[in-house]
C-alpha cells in the first residue's frame, strides 16, 4: 500500500446556478494574458450541449484520454510514445482555435472617438490574435442556458446512449430542461497530460497531486492538448507554451482556497484531501469498462482506518494533511455517503474532481404517455391540463428518478460510464435527505416513510442531517478544508534560498516571452 | 576562410548563451494551433524532407568511404541520388507552403518575427541550390565523399584545405557559405528546438510524479536539516 494524499474537488450541481463567477475569478487572476485570453481553465458548461471546445466529450473527434487493449492494458488513445513522436511535427489531433473560438474584445473607443455623423458609432468586435474587425461565432459559454437548441443541445455526444425517441422525448418542450456544469482541471491520478508529454514538462506534485506544467521546460509539443479528455490543456499560441489550472497552488499553500472556489456564489464546491493507494493506479485505470467507476472509487482509502494511517505515516504524509483528510468534505460525499461521482470515468484518467449529480429537474417530473394523458394535452399548445405536471409530491418514492426528465441513462453517460445504478443511487440520496427534511419541517411526511427511504438508501438521519449541513448551511471552514502546506519546506522547493542570496529576487529572470 | 571558424564558434557559444540568457523562449513555437491544415501539407514533407536530407549529408561526412564503395556500383548511385534528390524535393515543397502559409494566414503572421523569415529564405535558398546541384553537377554523392569530406575534416583538424572547395563550381561554393551561415544564425532562430529534441521521452516512464522533499526521510529525526539543493531542483 503506497499511501498518498490528493488534494481533490466536489462540484454540488444541484447548487450551480451558472452565473460564471468561477470563471471571472479564474481569467482575472491567470489568463488575462496575450496567448491566454481564450483559455478559461475553468468553464461552466449548459448540459445538454456541446460545451467547450465544441463537442470536447467526442473523443473520436479529438482522440483524448486512455483506450483499453485487450487485457488489462491502456494506452493514450491520441499521444503515447509512438503515436506523439510521428506525429510531432503536425499532430492531427489538435484542436485549433476554430475548436474554442476565436479571442475578441470590443472596439469601445470607437464609442468616444467617431467623428460626428449621421448613424450611432458601434463598438466592433476585433479579434485579439490579430486585431482586425471579425465575426464572433463562438464563445467560451456559447452554447450558456440554450437547453434544448438544436445546434447545442442535440448534438451532446452523450446524447449518443439514448435511443432517438429517448432524446425527442428529452427535447419535448415541456420535459426540457438543462443543468450547468462547470469544470476545471481534474488533477487525475493517471493523467493523460503528463503521460503525453514528450519533454516530461507536465508532472503531479507528490505531496497534494495537483498536476502542473513547468514552463521552463515545455517546449511545444502540444500532445498534452490532445491528450487530456477534459481539454483542460491550453495552447498559448503567445509564448509557445501550454498552460493549464494549477489548482491555484499559490493560494492553497498560503491556506487559501482557489479562486474558483473562493468565489462561487452557489456555494457548489469543496475541497479536501482524499487518501489513496497509488499502487491499485494501473490496476484501477485499466479496469474492465463496465467496473471503471466503481475501481476509480475503491482507490480512495479510510482516513481513519489505522493501518492506513500508518501506512501513510510510513510515507511521510504530515499529520496535518491525516488530519485533514479526516476532516475532508469530499470524502465524506465520494466516500462516506456515497453521493459523488467522477466525470466521464471511461476516459480512464482517474479524475479526482467529483460531481454531485443534479436533481432538481429530477423532481418535478413528467412522465405521463398513456391514453389518459394524451386525451389530456391541450394539441395547440402543448401542455397538459391537469395540475400534476410539475409533480413535486413524493408519493411515489423513486419513481420520480427512474423517470426523470433527464433519462438515468443521460446522466449515467456523463458520470459513470454508462452505468445506471451507479448515478442512481446518489440521486435517491439527495432525494433521501429532502424527504427527510420535509419530514423535520413541514411535517406532511409520515416518519415511517421517512425512516424507509433513510433505510432504503443506507443512510442514517445523523448523515442525512449531516448531508443537509453540508449542502445547504456549511460555512467557509467546512466546504475548504486545506491542509496545512509547511511552508518551511515549500520555500525551498522552489528555490534553494542560497543561490541567489545577496541578488535581487527568485522567480522568473526573464520575461515569459516568446521566442525568435 | 575563417567562416567555418566563426560559424562553429557562434553556433557553441550562441547556443550556451541563448539557453542559459533565455533558455524560456526555446520551444518549437508550433503554430499548429492557430492554423492547422495547410501546415500537415508544409511541415511534415519539410521535417521529414530534411532529416533525411542532413542525415545524408552527416553520413557522407562521416564515412565517406562507405559511401564510395556504396556508389561503386552505377545502380546503388542511381537509387541513393534519386532518393536524397526526392527528399530535396520534399523540402522544398514543404518550406514552399510555410512560407506562402507564413506570410498569407493572417493569424500566423501575427506571430511571424523577421528572424523566422530571414531563417526560411536561407532554408528555401539553400534547398534551391542543393536541388540545382543535384541536378547539374552529378554525382553529389560521390565527389562529396571524394573531395569535400576530406575538407569539412581539415577544418575540423585546424588545418583548413580549401583546394578541393575553390576549384568547385560557384554554385557549390555559394551552398557551402550558406550553410555556414545557417550555423552561425542557428543559436538565435527558432531552429534551437532541434536541440531539445524530445528523444529521452522514449525511456521514462509515461507518469511522472516530483516530490519536493523526500516524504520520509523529512519526519525522520535522524535527519539533519540539510543545507544542500533540494532534489528535483
Amino acid at each position: 500500500m503506497d499511501v498518498r494524499a490528493q488534494i481533490s474537488m466536489v462540484f454540488h450541481l444541484d447548487k450551480c446556478i451558472g452565473c460564471h463567477t468561477c470563471s471571472v475569478a479564474c481569467k482575472n487572476i491567470w489568463t488575462d494574458r496575450k496567448g491566454a485570453e481564450y483559455q478559461w481553465w475553468n468553464n461552466v458548461e449548459t448540459k445538454p450541449g456541446t460545451g467547450y471546445p465544441g463537442k470536447w466529450e467526442d473523443q473520436e473527434i479529438y482522440k483524448g484520454g486512455w483506450e483499453r487493449e485487450g487485457a488489462g492494458s491502456i494506452q493514450l488513445k491520441g499521444a503515447g510514445k509512438a503515436k506523439g513522436l510521428a506525429n510531432i511535427f503536425h499532430n492531427p489531433h489538435l484542436p485549433s482555435v476554430e475548436d474554442y473560438y476565436e479571442p475578441f474584445t470590443y472596439n469601445y473607443l470607437n464609442l468616444i472617438e467617431a467623428p460626428p455623423g449621421d448613424d450611432q458609432p458601434t463598438a466592433r468586435p476585433v479579434s485579439l490574435i490579430t486585431g482586425k474587425p471579425i465575426d464572433v461565432k463562438m464563445g467560451p459559454n456559447w452554447d450558456d442556458d440554450l437547453g434544448g437548441s438544436p445546434d447545442y443541445a442535440r448534438n451532446d455526444p452523450n446524447l449518443e446512449a439514448l435511443t432517438p425517441a429517448e432524446r425527442e422525448a428529452m427535447f419535448q418542450l415541456e420535459r426540457m430542461a438543462f443543468f450547468y456544469l462547470p469544470r476545471i482541471c481534474n488533477h487525475c491520478l493517471n493523467p493523460g497530460c503528463v503521460a503525453s508529454c514528450p519533454s516530461g514538462a507536465i508532472y503531479k506534485r507528490g505531496e497534494d497531486g495537483i498536476v502542473l506544467i513547468n514552463q521552463k521546460v515545455c517546449r511545444a509539443w502540444r500532445m498534452c492538448v490532445t491528450a487530456c479528455p477534459y481539454k483542460k490543456s491550453y495552447y498559448n499560441w503567445h509564448s509557445g507554451k501550454s498552460e493549464k489550472c494549477l489548482l491555484c497552488y499559490p493560494r492553497l499553500e498560503a491556506g487559501h482556497a482557489p479562486a474558483c472556489m473562493h468565489s462561487c456564489v452557489g456555494r457548489i464546491r469543496y475541497l479536501g484531501v482524499l487518501l489513496y493507494d497509488a499502487d491499485r493506479i494501473q490496476r484501477a485505470a485499466s479496469a474492465p469498462d463496465g467496473e471503471i467507476t466503481r475501481a476509480h472509487l475503491d482507490l480512495i482509502l479510510d482516513p481513519f482506518d489505522d493501518q492506513v494511517i500508518a501506512a501513510a505515516q510510513r510515507n511521510g504524509v504530515p499529520d496535518s494533511t491525516l488530519k485533514s483528510a479526516q476532516n475532508s468534505p469530499t470524502y465524506k460525499f465520494v466516500k462516506q455517503w456515497g453521493m459523488a461521482l467522477p466525470l466521464h470515468p471511461e476516459f480512464r484518467t482517474l479524475p479526482m474532481l467529483f460531481y454531485v449529480p443534479p436533481l432538481l429537474p429530477v423532481m418535478a417530473s413528467v412522465t405521463q404517455t398513456d391514453g389518459a394523458q394524451k386525451e389530456r394535452l391541450n394539441p395547440i399548445a402543448k401542455t397538459w391540463t391537469d395540475d400534476w405536471l410539475y409533480d413535486t409530491s413524493t408519493e411515489e418514492l423513486w419513481g420520480t428518478i427512474e423517470q426523470a426528465r433527464f433519462p438515468l441513462k443521460y446522466l449515467a453517460s456523463l458520470f459513470s460510464g454508462g452505468d445506471e445504478k451507479a448515478v442512481a443511487q446518489p440521486l435517491k440520496k439527495l432525494m433521501a435527505v429532502r424527504i427527510y427534511r420535509r419530514w423535520k419541517t413541514v411535517g406532511d411526511i409520515d416518519e415511517s416513510r421517512v425512516d424507509e427511504v433513510l433505510k432504503d438508501t443506507g443512510l442514517s438521519r445523523d448523515s442525512a442531517e449531516a448531508v443537509y449541513y453540508l449542502t445547504a448551511l456549511a460555512k467557509f471552514q467546512d466546504r475548504f478544508v486545506i491542509p496545512p502546506a509547511h511552508r518551511e519546506q515549500a520555500l525551498e522547493m522552489l528555490e534553494f534560498t542560497g543561490d541567489t542570496r545577496g541578488s535581487q529576487g527568485f522567480g522568473f529572470l526573464e520575461r515569459p516571452e516568446r521566442g525568435a | 576562410m575563417a567562416l567555418p571558424y566563426v560559424a562553429a564558434i557562434l553556433f557553441l557559444v550562441g547556443t550556451i548563451q541563448r539557453y542559459r540568457a533565455t533558455g524560456f523562449k526555446v520551444s518549437s513555437l508550433s503554430s499548429q494551433f492557430l492554423e492547422g491544415r495547410r501546415l500537415f501539407w508544409a511541415s511534415v514533407p519539410f521535417h521529414f524532407g530534411i532529416l533525411v536530407v542532413f542525415a545524408g549529408h552527416l553520413v557522407a561526412f562521416l564515412v565517406p568511404s562507405g559511401i564510395l564503395a556504396w556508389n561503386s556500383n552505377p545502380v546503388r548511385l542511381l537509387v541513393l541520388q534519386i532518393t536524397a534528390w526526392a527528399f530535396g524535393l520534399s523540402v522544398l515543397v514543404g518550406l514552399v507552403g510555410l512560407l506562402a502559409r507564413r506570410l498569407t494566414e493572417p493569424r500566423v503572421r501575427m506571430v511571424t518575427t523577421p528572424m523566422d523569415l530571414v531563417i526560411e529564405i536561407l532554408l528555401l535558398v539553400q534547398t534551391g541550390l542543393g536541388l540545382y546541384i543535384g541536378y547539374a553537377h552529378r554525382w553529389g554523392s560521390s565527389w562529396f565523399a571524394a573531395d569535400l569530406s576530406p575538407y569539412l575534416w581539415s577544418l575540423v583538424k585546424l588545418d583548413p584545405q580549401i583546394t578541393a572547395v575553390s576549384a568547385m563550381p560557384h554554385v557549390i561554393q555559394l551552398h557551402i557559405v550558406n550553410a555556414f551561415v545557417i550555423f552561425a544564425i542557428f543559436p538565435f532562430t527558432r531552429l534551437v528546438h532541434i536541440l531539445v529534441a524530445p528523444f529521452h521521452y522514449l525511456n521514462r516512464p509515461y507518469q511522472r510524479v516530483i516530490w519536493n522533499w523526500d516524504r520520509a526521510a523529512i519526519r525522520s529525526p535522524k535527519t539533519a536539516w540539510s543545507a544542500t539543493r533540494p532534489r528535483n531542483n
